[in-house]
């Protein structure tokens, strides 16, 4: 094998890598098969769940618990269950779609402003306390957020800023992980000879600033996305901060309609799991519209940490 | 040195003396806003959680009239340390770590190789299949399970006691936590397969085509080259497993709706929370968060150091 390589000259990577996308779809084996299988068990386990509820979000409460889960009942319900959701207790459910988007929304986009320039300046000056400020930021990773919500919750309370907006949006701001990446991408992506020549041409620092942020798009589009998502699956932080339902998030205002069903309002499973339905589609349709910019971020933090 | 011959370049920018305290400043404004948000809602409730840790609130007599608040030294740690309710809750997540992260790393990992192997058709459907449940809330997924385990509703407890293999009972005492290890394998495994799989996607293709080459088998190939060059990722994603596991929470708190077998103190951190609310000891809390974010630290710190020392990662 290696001497009939040997006599022939060898291929590039990537002709080799043409050669192989060519002959795949024709070669069979057990190997491929077997993996094949393997990926669709586990796609059925992972879709499943969701198509469950995507099923039950279009029934009526007697088909809920009358007809077999797994398959849509005769009557199609969905409408007159959004219709109900939105209405329910007089709309208090798109007041907490709406919060969970200013939440997440605000939160990210100001903790995106935020992590930029401090991972900017940690990438692109030498200053007395600069490592210092990095450790600190990468050891916070290992801080437990939920360790935090307590001790947060005491001092708003403090204050009286507890159950107002500001009790979830102000500490969602910090964003440890966001400067860690946009250091790293200021690192790697803005070059400092372009920074050099905008000073030789006059420009402010802060005009500096907003120049390498163009070349930082890209990241700071993960960036957003990472903390949107985290913002909007958050659930500790609200439930502990919040006791007025009509400053709940999407999370915190299903789970406290579930709690009621444990004792008899049984329509509420409808509202419940057509609920849970429109919550995940904002960040499905937003994973799916800005895939690349997932993958792109993912591996930097993985290659780099 | 830069610095001197910049200014000289730039004449333009008045004395050079204003320009070099400024440009001293600089990265300290532009770290300010960042830095101020920190410091306020990450460094200060960490030791405003130490402080109040040592502390107690006391009712006198009858338990009547207001608590008293009176300084308790470290003797809040000493109990949080003998409590059998927070001894046992950690006992428990740990279990459910050891079980519950090396299958779903494992799975992964095993599903991250496949994809970037040669023999897999249709990798992005794949791909964003597996990814759905990330982008599901963690309480609505919890949500989720829970009706799936809810024998009144449940197709699949209904389904396998249609076909007379009895119904199966997710909520038990012996099975519950294991039906919480599901709850999170499902939302996360996803996730940490494509932070592996972007590792994978990082390896230049000539590392291992000479292996190829060679008649090396994809299997001989994924174990020999390409898991110790993703071993970083997975360290990653181990440290953030072992975080998460010890912060359980949204999935016991949402089961405990509908199983009996979901104690108050079944985690540390629900343990915590209710402490803090229902019981209003928030002294007592603080002190259970910060044992508990010391575990963490310690634990995920010291599986870093091992990893460190044993592969070099």
């Amino acid at each position: 094998m290696s001497q009939q390589t040997a006599s022939v000259p060898v291929p590039t990577a990537r002709e080799l890598e043409a050669a192989r996308q060519h002959q795949r779809p024709r070669r069979f084996s057990l190997e491929g098969t077997l993996s094949m299988a393997l990926l669709f068990v586990c796609t059925i386990y992972f879709l499943v769940p969701y198509f469950w509820l995507i099923v039950s979000s279009t029934k009526n409460a007697g088909d809920l618990f009358g007809t077999f889960g797994f398959w849509f009942a005769p009557n199609f319900n969905l409408f007159s269950n959004l219709q109900q959701l939105f209405t329910y207790q007089d709309g208090v459910f798109p007041r907490w779609l709406l919060n969970s988007f200013l939440y997440a929304g605000v939160g990210a986009l100001v903790g995106t402003w935020l992590s930029s320039m401090a991972g900017y300046a940690l990438a692109k000056y030498v200053f007395p306390g600069r490592n210092l400020l990095f450790s600190l930021v990468i050891g916070s990773l290992l801080v437990p957020v939920t360790a935090l919500a307590l001790p947060l919750y005491l001092m708003f309370s403090a204050v009286g800023l507890t159950n107002t907006y500001w009790a979830v949006l102000l500490p969602s701001i910090v964003s440890p992980f966001g400067v860690y990446l946009s250091r790293i991408y200021a690192t790697t992506g803005v070059p400092d000879e372009l920074l050099e020549a905008a000073r030789v041409d006059g420009a402010s620092e802060f005009r500096t600033y907003t120049i390498a942020l163009h070349l930082m798009i890209p990241a700071l589009v993960t960036i957003f996305l990472f903390q949107f998502v985290q913002i909007w699956n958050n659930f500790f932080l609200p439930l502990v901060m919040l006791s007025d339902d009509k400053l709940f998030p999407i999370t915190v205002g299903l789970e406290t309609w579930n709690v009621t069903t444990a004792g008899s309002a049984k329509f509420l499973y409808g509202l419940i799991i057509t609920g849970a339905l429109i919550s995940t589609i904002p960040l499905l349709a937003g994973c799916i519209a800005l895939q690349r910019y997932w993958r792109g971020g993912l591996g930097t933090g993985s290659v780099k940490g | 040195m830069a610095l001197e011959s910049v200014t000289s370049l730039s004449p333009g920018r008045g004395k050079s003396f204003q320009f070099w305290s400024r440009r001293k400043m600089t990265p300290y404004l532009f770290f300010l806003p960042f830095g101020l948000v920190f410091l306020l809602f990450f460094i200060v409730p960490i030791f405003y959680a130490i402080y109040q840790s040592l502390f107690r609130s006391q009712r006198s007599g009858l338990g009547l009239g207001a608590p008293t608040i009176n300084f308790n030294g470290l003797n809040n740690y000493s109990q949080v340390i003998h409590d059998p309710d927070f001894y046992t809750g950690v006992g428990r997540v740990l279990l459910f770590g050891i079980v519950q992260v090396p299958i779903m790393l494992g799975l992964a990992l095993l599903l991250a190789l496949l994809l970037d192997s040669t023999v897999v058709r249709f990798r992005p459907f794949f791909r964003l299949a597996f990814f759905v449940p990330y982008a599901i809330p963690g309480v609505i997924a919890a949500l989720l399970w829970d009706y799936l385990y809810d024998p009144g509703i449940s197709p699949i407890v209904k389904g396998v006691s249609g076909l007379g293999l009895g119904s199966p009972d997710f909520l038990g005492s012996n099975t519950v936590l294991w039906s919480i290890a599901n709850i999170v394998t499902w939302t996360w495994t996803g996730y940490n397969m494509l932070i592996i799989f972007a590792a994978l996607q990082a390896i230049p293709p000539e590392l291992y085509e000479s292996a190829r080459i060679d008649g090396a088998s994809g299997w001989r190939i994924a174990w020999r080259i390409k898991i110790p060059l993703v071993a970083p990722a997975l360290v990653l994603t181990c440290i953030f497993s072992i975080i998460g596991t010890l912060q359980l929470f949204n999935e016991p708190f949402v089961l405990s709706t509908i199983s009996n077998n979901i104690s108050t103190s079944y985690t540390p951190n629900f343990f915590a929370y209710y402490t803090a609310f229902a019981n209003n000891n928030y002294y007592y809390a603080a002190a259970i968060a910060v044992v508990l974010a010391v575990v963490t630290c310690v634990l995920s710190f010291g599986f870093l150091r091992v990893t460190r020392r044993l592969s070099g990662v």
